[in-house]
């Protein structure tokens, strides 16, 4: 299983994926910079992700906690999400992120 | 500079739990501390980003809070009087003619001591900044994210960027100064204290405010003076102009590891490799523990934190007191450390 994560200069890179692990730790454990500095607990807003549109259906709305922690990034649009908490299981098989500036 | 430096046994920098919990190994070594620190409070990581959730995997404490857990260390390290410079930023690091370790800070404090503890954790704890262009020219004259003094916003057309409790207790607070106060947030919804968020509502209906939703996108001005911001709307796409005099950001703070990368101390990662048996850097008396330094295991975690403390206590001994032997004693049954937390013996429990 895998998650396609396009970094800052456009490039795509292929991710193995553990199902249970966050996205966060998928794209840390895949390589690829990602500043993450609260480790995962939605403290920090420093693993601010896009998800690709044709897949933010597939995942769980943000909660109240995400989505105020998001405040405390930049270029926020509608598919910004904290990479940290979205959890992967075999159903985002193929999903395609892309990290935001604040992030690396 | 030197006129007015302080000489002590150990400078500690970073008040996270590393620092705090050396000032208790080393207090027990008879070694006085400073501390200093970029916050305005000791606790790092556990009192910036996460004072209210849980830690669980403290030894023999099941559960407590990143507060409780400062709270526990600050009443732990009480009885050795450690002296704390908050609100500064270690600047320098440099070596003495007597040969001492000399710590300077942007606030102009200068200490000295033969040991130095860099307990920087993931790097100082500095504001977060708006991608805008040309932001910089702006710092420090009409861009802030700080108020430092009141009065710099007196008359002012002032832009207030967050939606968290500084933002909303800032824009209250500066209210009756400033000429008028706008509030720019991402979304009309605020995570600060309600009793702020009903006033900041408040003075919105009466028209003592103005509250705009939308992302600032660039910054208009001449010289270094700031006349206007862009912001796109959360309603629409085309974006409005406001005008302004000066812009206060709140987006919270992030960890950067600044000046730690000019103390001479070569990095790995941005990271400072150590030796595990003391956790001395390449630098003799320099000293690192906590999650800023790195070794061949290294687990960031406050445990390890504390047994680096231990260790680095020893053989900062050797610097601070090379006249005397050091002595491994147990806090249960030595009379000698108990005089020294200030307790006697069965009164602890
Ligand atoms: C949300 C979250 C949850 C966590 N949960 C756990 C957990 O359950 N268990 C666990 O063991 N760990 C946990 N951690 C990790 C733990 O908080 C860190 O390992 C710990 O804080 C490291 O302590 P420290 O003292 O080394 O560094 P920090 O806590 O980062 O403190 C370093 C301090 O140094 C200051 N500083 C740095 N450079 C300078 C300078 N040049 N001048 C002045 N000051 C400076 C900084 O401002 C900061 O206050 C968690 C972390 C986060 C973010
Ligand atoms: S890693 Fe800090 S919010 Fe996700």
């Amino acid at each position: 299983m895998h998650v396609y994560c396009t970094d800052l200069e456009g490039t795509t890179h292929e991710l193995l994926a553990t199902e249970g692990w966050s996205v966060m730790e998928i794209i840390r454990e895949g390589g690829l910079p990602i500043l993450a500095q609260c480790g995962g607990s939605c403290a920090c807003a420093t693993c601010h992700v896009y998800v690709d549109p044709s897949w933010k259906a597939k995942l769980p709305e943000p909660n109240e906690e995400e989505v105020a922690m998001l405040d405390g990034t930049f270029e926020v649009t509608a598919d910004s999400r904290l990479a940290c908490q979205l959890f992967f299981t075999p159903a985002l098989d193929g999903l395609r992120i892309a990290l935001a500036k604040g992030s690396v | 500079m030197a006129d007015s430096s302080l000489r002590t046994d150990v400078v500690i920098i970073g008040a996270g739990p590393a620092g705090l919990f050396a000032v208790f190994e080393l207090g027990l070594g008879d070694m006085k501390c400073h501390l200093v620190d970029i916050l305005d409070r000791p606790g790092g990581q556990c009192a910036e980003l996460y004072p209210e959730k849980p830690i669980y995997d403290i030894p023999a404490v099941p559960l407590c809070t990143g507060s409780e857990l400062t709270a526990r260390l600050l009443e732990q390290i009480h009885p050795f009087g450690p002296m704390f410079h908050l609100g500064q930023m270690v600047e320098h690091l440099e070596k003495t003619p007597e040969g001492l370790w000399c710590v300077t800070t942007n606030l102009g404090t200068v200490l000295e001591a033969p040991v130095v503890v860099v307990a920087a954790g993931g790097g100082s704890f500095v504001p977060k900044k708006p991608p805008l262009k040309g932001l910089e020219t702006f710092e420090g004259t009409s861009v802030f994210y700080a108020v430092r003094s009141r009065e710099t916003f007196r008359g002012k057309r002032l832009l207030i960027a967050g939606g968290g409790d500084s933002a909303l207790d800032w824009a209250l607070n500066l209210h009756p100064l400033a000429e008028r106060i706008t509030l720019v947030h991402r979304r009309d919804d605020f995570r600060a204290a309600p009793d702020s968020v009903a006033k900041m509502r408040a003075l919105v209906a009466a028209d003592g405010m103005d509250l705009v939703i939308g992302n600032l996108t660039a910054l208009e001005g001449e010289g270094d003076r700031l006349t206007g911001a862009s912001v796109t709307l959360a309603s629409g796409n085309t974006p409005t102009v406001l005008p302004c005099d000066a812009l206060l950001a709140f987006y919270g703070l992030t960890m950067k590891l600044g000046p730690v990368a000019n103390f001479g101390l070569t990095l790995h990662e941005g990271l400072i490799p150590v030796e595990t048996a003391s956790f001395e850097t390449a630098l003799a008396g320099v000293f690192a523990i906590g999650d800023i330094n790195t070794y061949p295991g290294k687990m960031k975690l406050i445990l390890s934190a504390f047994h680096e403390a231990a260790l680095m206590a020893k053989k900062a001994f050797a610097y601070v007191h090379p006249d005397r032997r050091y002595r491994f004693q147990y806090t249960t049954s030595s009379s000698d450390l108990q005089h020294k937390l200030g307790v006697t013996e069965g009164t602890a429990g």
